[in-house]
C-alpha cells in the first residue's frame, strides 16, 4: 500500500486528508498521478503541470521518482500568505 | 567597538550563553538584516530582531495600516490605522530599541529596486504575502549569494525554511513553477488564524540570529511545515536541483526578469479590460433590487462570512461548489437565469462568474467591489470585515 497525503488546500481539493493507493511493488509517480485522477483530477493537474511539491518518505523528489510498497508520499501546495 | 554598559545590561541574557556571548552579541549588534513585508510574518520578525540588538534593520513596505491588520499583524496597533506600515513600524522598534537603525523603502519590492536594496544586507527575511514577490526575492538573493528566509502562511498551515544557494536548494528548488493564477487563495481570500504568522515569524527570525551566530543547525535543505490544528511540525528534506534555472550548473536566468508575467498574471491594464465587462457597479444592482426585474443575487463567500453580514435576498452558494462546475451544486440556478454574484470583495465573484460561463451560463455578472462595496455606497449598516 502507497499512502497518499494532502497538505494545505489540497485537502479541500481531495476532499480528505489521506487516501491509500496499492500499486503493486514498484511504481512511479506518473502512475500514481494517474490513479489519483480518477478521484481528484484538479491534484492530478497540479502534479503533471509540476506546481506542486512531491515528498516521498518526507524527502523532496524530483517528477520521474520510483515509489516503491509501503512509502508514504506527500503533496503539499505552494502558498504565498504572510500579511 | 566593544559593548557599552547599557548594552552589557540590556544583553545580559544573551551574553550568559556560551553561543552567544560577547562576541555572538557583537556580530548582532553588526548585523543588517532586510525584512520584505511588514505584516503578519514582519511584526513579529521585527520585534524579536530589534529586541534581539541586530544592528541596522531594513523595512520594505508599500501599505498602509488597516484595522483588518490588527488580528495579527502585531507591530502596528488603533493608533497607526491609516499611517504607513513602514512608519508605524519605524516608530514602535525605536520605542522597543534605540540601538537599532532602521531603514524604510515605503516602496513595492520590484525588479528595479530588488538589487540596490539588498546590496546592503547579509540576510533577507520574507514576509511578503505574493508569488511574483517570493520568486523576485529568491532570485535577487541567489544572484547576490546571500540567504533568504522563508516563510508563509495561510489559514492554519505555515512552511519555514533557510534558502542559501551556496549551500542548498532555493526556492525554485522546491517550487520550479509557480502555480497559474488564482488556484492557491492569499489570507484576504483564504482568512489565517491570528497566531500563526507568530510562530512562522519566529522560526524565521530564530534562523536569522542562528545564521548571525554561526551557531547551531539551520533550514538549509530542510523545510518546515507547521500545521496549527493539529498541532504537528513535519519537516522534509529538500535537495538541490542541479537543473535549477537559478542556482542549478547551467543557470538561464542571470538577472532579474519580470516576475508578474513569470507568474501568469496579466498586465493591470489587460486584466481590468477582461474584468469590467464582467462586473456591474453596485448602484445598479440597488436599482435592480428595488425595481421590478427579476435577478437571483448570489453570494460566493463561506457560511461563516455569510454568517457575519449579508445583502437581504441573496442566496449563498460558495465559490468552491460553483469551481466544481457540477450543475447540482447550483442550488436549482437555469442557465436562462440573470445572475449577479458577489463576495467580499468582488475577486471571488468574478472567479464565480467565469466558471459559470464556462458551464453555458450566459446571464452573469460580478457585483464591483463586493459587499465592501455595498457597504460603502449603498448601506452603512452592513459591516466591514
Amino acid at each position: 500500500m502507497i499512502t497518499v497525503k494532502y497538505f494545505a488546500s489540497l485537502r479541500n481539493v481531495a476532499g480528505k486528508e489521506e487516501e491509500q493507493f496499492d500499486l503493486g511493488n514498484e511504481t512511479t509517480l506518473e502512475k500514481l498521478s494517474d490513479e489519483i485522477e480518477k478521484t481528484a483530477p484538479k491534484i492530478s493537474e497540479m502534479i503533471r503541470g509540476n506546481n506542486v511539491m512531491v515528498s516521498v518518505n518526507l524527502n523532496v523528489v524530483q517528477p520521474g521518482a520510483i515509489i516503491k510498497d509501503g512509502d508514504e508520499v506527500a503533496f503539499l501546495p505552494p502558498f504565498s500568505g504572510g500579511c | 567597538m566593544g559593548l557599552s554598559q547599557d548594552q552589557i545590561a540590556r544583553y545580559s541574557r544573551h551574553l550568559l550563553l556560551p553561543e552567544v556571548g560577547v562576541e555572538g552579541q557583537e556580530k548582532l549588534c553588526n548585523a543588517k538584516v532586510l525584512c520584505i513585508g511588514t505584516g503578519g510574518l514582519g511584526s513579529p520578525l521585527g520585534l524579536y530582531l530589534a529586541a534581539a540588538g541586530i544592528g541596522t534593520l531594513g523595512l520594505v513596505d508599500f501599505d498602509i495600516v488597516d484595522q483588518s491588520n490588527l488580528q495579527r499583524q502585531i507591530m502596528h496597533g488603533e493608533s497607526t490605522v491609516g499611517k504607513l506600515k513602514v512608519d508605524s513600524a519605524k516608530d514602535r522598534l525605536a520605542d522597543m530599541n534605540s540601538d537599532v537603525e532602521v531603514i524604510t523603502y515605503n516602496t513595492r519590492l520590484s525588479s528595479e529596486n530588488a538589487m540596490e536594496i539588498f546590496k546592503d544586507y547579509d540576510i533577507i527575511v520574507d514576509g511578503t504575502d505574493n508569488f511574483p514577490t517570493r520568486y523576485l526575492a529568491n532570485d535577487a538573493a541567489v544572484l547576490l549569494g546571500k540567504p533568504y528566509i522563508y516563510g508563509c502562511i495561510l489559514r492554519f498551515e505555515g512552511q519555514a525554511s533557510v534558502f542559501h544557494s551556496k549551500e542548498g536548494p532555493c526556492y525554485r528548488c522546491l517550487y520550479p513553477e509557480p502555480p497559474p493564477p488564482g488556484l492557491v487563495p492569499s489570507c484576504a481570500e483564504g482568512g489565517v488564524l491570528g497566531v500563526l504568522p507568530g510562530i512562522i515569524g519566529l522560526i524565521q527570525a530564530t534562523e536569522v540570529v542562528k545564521l548571525i551566530l554561526g551557531k547551531g543547525e539551520t533550514l538549509v535543505g530542510r523545510l518546515m511545515i507547521f500545521d496549527a490544528l493539529a498541532t504537528k511540525f513535519r519537516e522534509m528534506k529538500l535537495r538541490k536541483d542541479k537543473d535549477c534555472p537559478v542556482c542549478g550548473e547551467n543557470p538561464t536566468i542571470t538577472e532579474l526578469i519580470d516576475y508578474e508575467r513569470f507568474c501568469g498574471i496579466p498586465s493591470a491594464a489587460e486584466a481590468e479590460a477582461e474584468n469590467a465587462a464582467l462586473e456591474i457597479p453596485a448602484e445598479e444592482v440597488k436599482l435592480k433590487l428595488d425595481g421590478s426585474s427579476k435577478f437571483t443575487l448570489v453570494d460566493v463567500r463561506e457560511p461563516s462570512e455569510y454568517d457575519i453580514c449579508r445583502i437581504d435576498g441573496s442566496v449563498l452558494i460558495p465559490l468552491g461548489l460553483i469551481e466544481e462546475m457540477k450543475p447540482k451544486n447550483l442550488n436549482g440556478l437555469s442557465q436562462n437565469d440573470e445572475i449577479i454574484l458577489h463576495c467580499k470583495a468582488g475577486v471571488r465573484s468574478l472567479k464565480a462568474v467565469k466558471a459559470l460561463k464556462k458551464m453555458g451560463f450566459e446571464n452573469v455578472k460580478s457585483m464591483a467591489g463586493g459587499i465592501e462595496a455595498w457597504s460603502d455606497n449603498i448601506d452603512p449598516s452592513v459591516p466591514k470585515y
